[in-house]
């Protein structure tokens, strides 16, 4: 193996020292409070004491794999749709969909908010028309709908940069050995499609399960999950530690879900998180 | 050869263009059962577009497709009995060879104990016995190929189409594998719809040769006749090397050309009819200048095995000659023609373009001509270097 020159690993330093500082040095501290008491002794008390939050983590779980779910259902066939269509409609939907994304997330929750709140436009539409109201925000469906909306775009585009990557060839191919469109679709596009499915589900799963202020602000603060129990725990220094080993036990389903995804994903992998 | 066979395949009047690009101009052609059928051209003649309109990839934009008589315009590819081995083979990458090969037959729903005999007698037809389990990325060029061609054949089609499947082979695999193709199609009696731009290839495997330059069928028939009788300039010169010089018809069985006269097998034409003379290079005869029918200078002299390749100059028309005599370079010397080595033919629009051999190819030429501008539509330019969709 060729060995490194100094101007080499000097380009790599900056990197390395910015890992170390905003991404190992955040975890060792994650480790170190997780299993520690408030006078900094060790204790597995924290560990322990989590059963008391199963309930939150399995809601978490629920909400996350609801929300993936349905983005995958409106997002693959939409990416299908926008490989297919002619470039100017291609690139009208291309903007329509990255043009959320240059708007921060938070903004674009208080967006929502605004139309969906009980005083909201939607309502006020719905009260026009002389239609009773729907109560949206502060229901399990209210931050589920606020997934979707924020993370849909995650799905999209990597399924879209796998379909515009599929080999024609292999659509005529298919038609030629006797698919109809549907059988197209199941045999042969969705297969080689997968690559990119699995990074658009790890993309939309992984922040949906830690979400705080979608539930926070779309569950109007009757909806509890994970990243909302977290953030109470680290406000109060007194249940800083508890916060360290909920937060450890994320960390920690975050890996394995992303590692059961790249065991689906072949060699050639799409993963981007 | 097989002309009362009958008629399977039948496009008539067949129009296409792409972006105002007149592509295929009124293509008419029958295509025979059980026969191997070749579309030959160069790049950008409309061969590989006649094909995907056989298979149903593309849709004339006038004209009929008929297959067994009737017409299929609204018939999609997955409901014509015909199959494709594509360019690039285009085998399921996400599908092991097994699994590749039964493709066609699961979606018919085919009982599982056939299916499998099917697909081990498939393997062992294209001699790939022992690869069922194999991924197909991990096979080379000659496996995915012979793989391409079972995951078509398994379905029986009537026609089988190809689309230069040998392409992206080297010389001496290419040449097992027509002998190959060619064994299958007689084994399994399915016609073939074969396209290359490989002349060689054309004449060794095919039944029938099409020839088609510019969107149209310049000459259809058998090797031999493609060969020795070709219909017009471009035909002799894509087949084969070909001197063709600017010749008059005299009379019947006789002609003229570089200033004298020949005997001939040709006949039919006006007296006086300005025509083009074929003569091949292997068919002339290199004899000393006093026994000479035509006289010239020796201007290169290449040795390439079998024989030597020789440019003489006649009158400032250069010939080629093959002769497995040595003759020196600059030697002067007397060539003797039979009269079956002349072929005569009616002028056409490809006259005056081809056969001379001061050059070999045309782009040659415009390397060292500085006025010569690549971009403009010169009348030279029809052999043109588009590439194919």
């Amino acid at each position: 193996m060729k060995r490194k020159s100094i101007f080499q690993r000097m380009a790599a330093a900056p990197h390395i020292v910015w890992m170390v500082m905003f991404i190992v040095a955040p975890m060792l501290f994650v480790l170190y409070f997780a299993f520690t008491d408030e006078k900094g002794r060790f204790t597995f008390d924290n560990i322990l004491s989590l059963s008391g939050y199963s309930n939150v983590f399995i809601l978490s779980i629920a909400f996350a794999l609801i929300a993936t779910v349905i983005c995958l259902l409106i997002g693959y066939p939409l990416a299908y749709f926008m490989s297919k269509a002619s470039p100017r409609t291609r690139k009208l939907l291309m903007v329509l969909i990255m043009l959320p994304m240059w708007c921060n997330l938070l903004i674009r929750t208080y967006a929502l908010m605004a139309l969906l709140d009980n005083g909201g436009l939607l309502n006020a539409l719905l009260a026009k028309l002389g239609l009773g109201k729907l109560y949206i925000v502060g229901s399990d469906f209210g931050v589920i709908l606020g997934m979707v909306y924020d993370f849909l775009p995650y799905m999209v585009l990597p399924i879209f940069t796998t379909m515009t990557k599929l080999d024609k060839r292999y659509i005529e191919a298919a038609a030629d050995l006797g698919c109809n469109s549907w059988q197209t679709m199941t045999k042969v596009i969705m297969p080689l499609t997968v690559s990119g499915v699995i990074s658009g589900v790890t993309m939309v799963f992984v922040p949906s399960i830690s979400t705080f202020y979608i539930s926070q602000k779309l569950g109007a603060g009757k909806i509890d999950l994970v990243g909302d129990t977290i953030e109470r725990l680290f406000k109060n220094t007194s249940t800083y530690n508890v916060g360290a080993a909920v937060s450890l036990v994320m960390m920690v389903l975050i890996i394995i879900s992303v590692g059961i995804m790249n065991k689906f994903s072949d060699d050639d992998g799409g993963i981007i998180v | 050869m097989e002309n009362n066979a009958e008629i399977i395949i039948r496009l008539q009047n067949v129009v296409k263009s792409y972006d105002g690009e007149q592509i295929l101009k009124s293509i008419n052609l029958d295509i025979r059962d059980k026969e191997f059928i070749t579309l030959l051209g160069p790049s950008g003649c409309g061969k590989t577009t006649t094909l995907r309109i056989i298979g149903g990839f593309e849709t004339p934009d006038d004209g009929h497709v008929y297959f067994d008589g009737k017409d299929v315009k609204d018939v999609p590819p997955y409901e014509r009995p015909v199959n494709t081995v594509f360019q690039k083979y285009a085998l399921f990458p996400h599908l092991n060879v097994y699994e590749n090969i039964a493709f066609g037959p699961r979606l018919r729903k085919m009982d599982k104990k056939e299916l499998h005999e099917k697909v081990l007698k498939m393997l062992e037809v294209v001699n790939l016995k022992g690869f069922e389990r194999r991924k197909v990325t991990t096979l080379s060029g000659g496996q995915q190929q012979r793989v391409a061609i079972a995951r078509a054949l398994i379905n029986e089609p009537r026609v089988l189409l190809l689309d230069e499947p040998l392409g992206a082979l080297d010389l001496k695999l290419r040449k097992d594998m027509q002998m190959e193709l060619k064994n299958i199609q007689q084994r399994t009696g399915i016609t073939f719809v074969y396209v290359t731009h490989d002349q060689e290839e054309a004449l060794s495997m095919s039944d029938t040769v099409v020839v088609m330059d510019n969107g149209e069928i310049q000459q259809i028939g058998s090797p031999q006749d493609i060969y020795n009788e070709p219909e017009n300039a471009f035909v002799a010169d894509f087949i084969g090397e070909s001197n063709i010089v600017d010749g008059v018809m005299l009379d019947d069985y006789l002609v003229s050309f570089s200033g004298k006269k020949f005997r001939c097998l040709d006949n039919g034409f006006e007296k006086n009819e300005p025509v083009d003379v074929v003569v091949r290079p292997e068919d002339v005869d290199v004899v000393s200048v006093e026994r000479g029918m035509l006289t010239g200078v020796v201007t290169s002299v290449t040795f390439k095995g079998v024989h030597y390749e020789i440019i003489v100059d006649i009158g400032g028309f250069k010939w080629m000659i093959q002769t497995t005599d040595y003759v020196e370079n600059g030697a002067s010397i007397g060539l003797y023609i039979e009269p079956d080595a002349i072929h005569v033919m009616k002028k056409s629009e490809f006259s005056g373009m081809f056969g001379d051999y001061s050059t070999f190819s045309e782009e040659m030429e415009h390397m060292s001509d500085p006025t010569f501008d690549p971009d403009s539509e010169d009348e030279e330019e029809d052999v043109s270097e588009e590439s194919e969709e």
